[in-house]
């Protein structure tokens, strides 16, 4: 096991653009509204920025291919940068870029940015799009929540759960994610929404419901990190340091082999025991204070809440409905709404979730913020579809602890 | 070894359209067709076509034979997909016939069928016939009624033939009932009074009598007559003037299925072979600008073998559709909002469909020859996590498989012609698993466990150039279980 990149790396400044349907708004727009937050945070200059990634899935929506446009809406002066796409993970590839260009000591002080502008499409959900060009001869006819879907039938079968019961739970964590919006005036969807509104809502891919999906939105997120050294010296005495950054991706296992059930995430399971290990955690359900987790569609929330070891395998739906994941519960899962209501402007959402977990940790999320900061916060941000994809795993907690 | 009929196959799309609802939804416009209204048609799926249903028929007369040895394989239909790419080669590849191979499409009349089926007989290689047809009709249109859609197949060679052929006679003449060009989609036809006197009694009669005497039979000894026609009640009347007992008039399938064009002939043959007993003559005739007159002698039973449905099986297969509406938008007879989803490019790169036909026309995966593990598609490191060797699969065909569906949806976002799309993941027995479309089955029908045969369909038509591909989607196998 490589020493890993513990304490290596501190993070300078965060900023996040309103999410939601933004009009008003080209992604160029976005990525300075977030950037804007970002440096006046770090309280730096442009000039100081030595490397930045870009981070973008959906580009043919937006502003096209490469790391230009992040170079050109920034007036970056002509230092490298790169554009990372990783489906919906996007956005942890690119703190990855520069969390290991400052451990490595190639950079100082380096910038992630994840941005997308879904809502020129013309209809709601994610775009439908290609898929390559062979998959496109061998690949279901698919959407994003029919894929997700999938774990519904499998996750019942394997745990004896009835329709019912899984039905509830998800609700219970759709229900939670509004709640918690509310209270998150960058949020997509602050509305609160009723149980039973969740249950009879229209369906979209048997068994999620309308209100089992996350938001499709427009947004921005950036972080800029440096060394825990550099941050003391320029004055910052509430440092919050990556603890753990693994990603795992998947190599065919799960789509081919039939010794996958479908029922969890294998990634997520290997990512998510890599990063407890990088970041010394023995016992994540007594350590882990604060959780974010790729919560496209209800479904993935229950079942990635195993899958990182915070619930015993087939009690998630118990530890959801006992309100374990509320607000005000022992690990509040999604505090800021999370990609059901906070929004999921795909390159952004990994860096979405990070920007909560260092307000959170420095006492700065507001009206949502938890009474005892945490200390220490997972990030889990997923790509893809349940039987092929990449997932990260990002912990993040205060310097010296 | 006797030459002959081997064995035989058919195939019926799943969903029968009810006459009842054409005639209703009609009646404003065209209440004379009310007479047509009773009993149901078979009615291809959105992603059904004569290709696919000339491979599902060939597989049906094919169920554990040894397709390698086919030499010749012969095509008919009047409804092919493609005009310039030969339709007999996207089925010999489906079900991985030799690639030496003389393939041949069969086209432009109605009796194609039959003259396919007499080309066969003519002897040579083991030869596979297969008609299939996806009938086009106006709204409206009588023809709309009286079609239906379907395929059937024959294995013609040397061997223990359930039917020998005993004689068979041709007439070709340019009698044009209907005509349909290469610029229309529909048929245009004449009056059908004309047809049934100066066509069917006219030129059908004498051609009975030249194949009953090559063949040494006298008509009375005819115990089954197949012969479609589009003219009500002429069948019965064509039997009476070329002597034939009118008990020996076969069903022509009206009531449950509907005329299938230039395979109707050959449909009738399977039915009438699976109904006949030993010793029996059935004379098949097919019409359409002359006639052609087959007389078979049955001489074996068309083995129940497991996964074989034949005719009878395939009409039990089924699903009433009362949507008239349905069967407007699949075949292209109405224009409806289909919403900006369904303007995806389905541009299908033809280099790389040639690259990976295997995988794709074939669903032929690979069997790792180091460490076993089965998996699709085949690629050049084996994906057992404990193997890893490079070039070590041979080629597997997943074509033939039962799976299990290990997790399902039901998907009203993605665009589908036929919503919900359902899809999920399929567990191959003996190993292997892939994410797929399922087709012929009902939303809520589907439950984790449930078996699933492959079937050869439409993947995604490309409206910008026409082009269609096709790959495999699951169905359930309780549907198609060989019974029969």
């Amino acid at each position: 096991m490589p020493a890993g990149i513990r304490d290596k790396v501190a993070i300078l400044g965060m900023g996040c653009s309103k999410f939601g349907e933004r009009w008003d708004s080209d992604a160029a727009d976005l990525m300075v509204e977030a950037y804007s937050e970002a440096i006046k945070d770090a309280g730096i200059e442009t000039k100081q920025i030595e490397a930045a990634w870009l981070a973008t899935a959906i580009e043919e929506q937006h502003v096209g291919k490469s790391a230009v446009p992040l170079a050109t809406a920034l007036r970056l002066p002509f230092i490298p940068v790169t554009r990372v796409e990783n489906f919906c993970a996007s956005g942890t590839e690119a703190f990855r870029g520069a969390v290991y260009a400052v451990a490595s000591g190639a950079a100082d002080i380096a910038l992630a940015l994840g941005v997308e502008k879904l809502k020129d499409t013309g209809y709601g959900g994610l775009p439908q799009r290609g898929r390559g060009t062979l998959n496109n001869m061998i690949w279901p006819n698919l959407s994003a929540p029919g894929l997700f879907a999938q774990l519904a039938a499998a996750y019942c079968t394997k745990h004896g759960v009835s329709r019912e019961d899984l039905k509830r739970a998800m609700a219970h964590i759709s229900v939670k994610s509004h709640d918690n919006a509310a209270n998150n005036p960058k949020a997509h969807l602050r509305n609160r929404i009723a149980l039973d509104t969740v249950l009879n809502a229209p369906m979209v891919a048997e068994p999620l419901g309308l209100y089992d999906c996350c938001g499709v939105s427009d947004g921005a997120a950036c972080a800029i990190v440096t060394t825990p050294e550099i941050a003391r010296a320029m004055g910052k005495t509430d440092i919050v340091s990556v603890k753990a950054l693994q990603l795992s991706v998947s190599n065919g296992f799960e789509a081919q082999s039939n010794s996958w059930d479908g029922s969890y995430f294998h990634t997520t399971r290997i990512a998510a025991a890599r990063a407890y290990e990088e970041a010394a955690i023995g016992k994540p359900r007594k350590e882990i204070d604060l959780v974010e987790v790729h919560d496209c569609f209800s479904v993935t929330e229950l079942v990635t809440l195993e899958d990182l070891q915070l619930s015993a395998e087939g009690r998630a739906i118990n530890d959801v409905l006992d309100g374990f994941y509320d607000a005000d519960g022992i690990i509040p899962c999604q505090i800021d709404g999370g990609l059901k209501c906070f929004g999921h402007p795909i390159g952004a959402s990994g860096l979405r979730m990070i920007y909560e977990m260092y307000l959170q940790i420095l006492g700065r999320a507001g009206e949502r913020q938890r009474k005892a900061p945490p200390r220490l916060g997972m990030t889990h941000n997923l790509g893809g579809f349940p039987h092929q994809n990449v997932c990260s795993v990002a912990i993040v907690g205060r310097y010296g602890d | 070894m006797a030459f002959g009929i081997l064995a035989a196959g058919a195939y019926i799309p799943r969903l029968r359209l009810q006459r009842k609802s054409i005639v209703d939804a009609n009646r404003w416009f065209a209440p004379g067709l009310a007479s047509l209204g009773k009993g149901e048609r078979a009615m291809c799926n959105w992603d059904e076509d004569a290709i696919t249903m000339a491979v599902e028929a060939a597989r049906d007369a094919t169920v554990g034979q040894d397709r390698r040895r086919i030499g010749t394989l012969y095509f008919a239909s009047t409804t092919f997909p493609f005009l310039d790419r030969l339709n007999a080669g996207v089925v010999a590849e489906a079900i991985s016939l030799s690639e030496e191979l003389n393939a041949l499409d069969i086209a432009s009349s109605q009796r194609c069928g039959t003259s396919a089926l007499i080309a066969a007989l003519r002897g040579g290689t083991e030869s596979l016939v297969v008609a299939a047809e996806h009938r086009r009709s106006r709204a409206a249109s009588s023809v709309e009624l009286t079609s239906g859609d379907g395929a059937a197949a024959f294995v013609i060679g040397a061997g223990k033939p359930v039917a020998r052929l005993l004689g068979s006679a041709e007439r070709t003449v340019d009698f044009v009932d209907h005509f349909r060009t290469a610029d229309s989609v529909y048929d245009y036809q004449w009056e059908e009074r004309w047809i049934r006197d100066a066509g069917y009694m006219t030129i059908v009669p004498p051609v009975i009598a030249r194949c009953l005497a090559a063949a040494g039979v006298v008509p009375r000894d005819v115990t089954q007559f197949c012969m479609p026609a589009m003219v009500p009640r002429v069948v019965n009347a064509v039997a009476k003037a070329a002597e034939i007992p009118d008990a020996a008039v076969a069903d022509n399938l009206h009531a449950v299925c509907g005329d299938t064009g230039a395979a109707h002939p050959l449909l009738l043959l399977v039915s009438a072979l699976e109904r006949a007993k030993l010793g029996d003559r059935i004379l098949v005739v097919g019409f359409g600008q002359g006639a052609d007159a087959l007389l078979f002698e049955c001489t074996g039973t068309l083995t129940a073998t497991s996964g074989r449905l034949g005719s009878a099986g395939h009409l039990m297969r089924r699903r009433e559709e009362k949507s008239y509406a349905k069967f407007l938008a699949f075949n292209d007879l109405i224009e409806i909002e289909r919403g900006m989803r369904a303007e995806t490019d389905k541009l299908t790169p033809l280099s790389s469909l040639w690259r990976n036909r295997d995988t794709v026309t074939g669903m032929i995966g690979g069997k790792c020859l180091v460490c076993g593990t089965i998996q699709f598609p085949i690629t050049r490191i084996c994906v057992n996590p404990n193997c890893d060797a490079v070039d070590s699969q041979e080629k597997h065909i997943f074509a033939e498989k039962i799976g299990r569906v290990n997790s399902f949806t039901a998907d009203r976002l993605t665009y589908s012609p036929d919503p919900p799309a359902c899809y999920g993941m399929v567990q191959f027995e003996g190993g292997g698993q892939w994410m797929m479309d399922f087709t012929d089955v009902d939303a809520d029908q589907l439950v984790v466990g449930m078996r699933m045969r492959m079937m050869f369909r439409i993947k995604d038509v490309d409206n910008q150039r026409g082009f269609r591909r096709y790959f495999w989607k699951a169905a359930p196998v309780e549907a198609t279980e060989g019974k029969f």
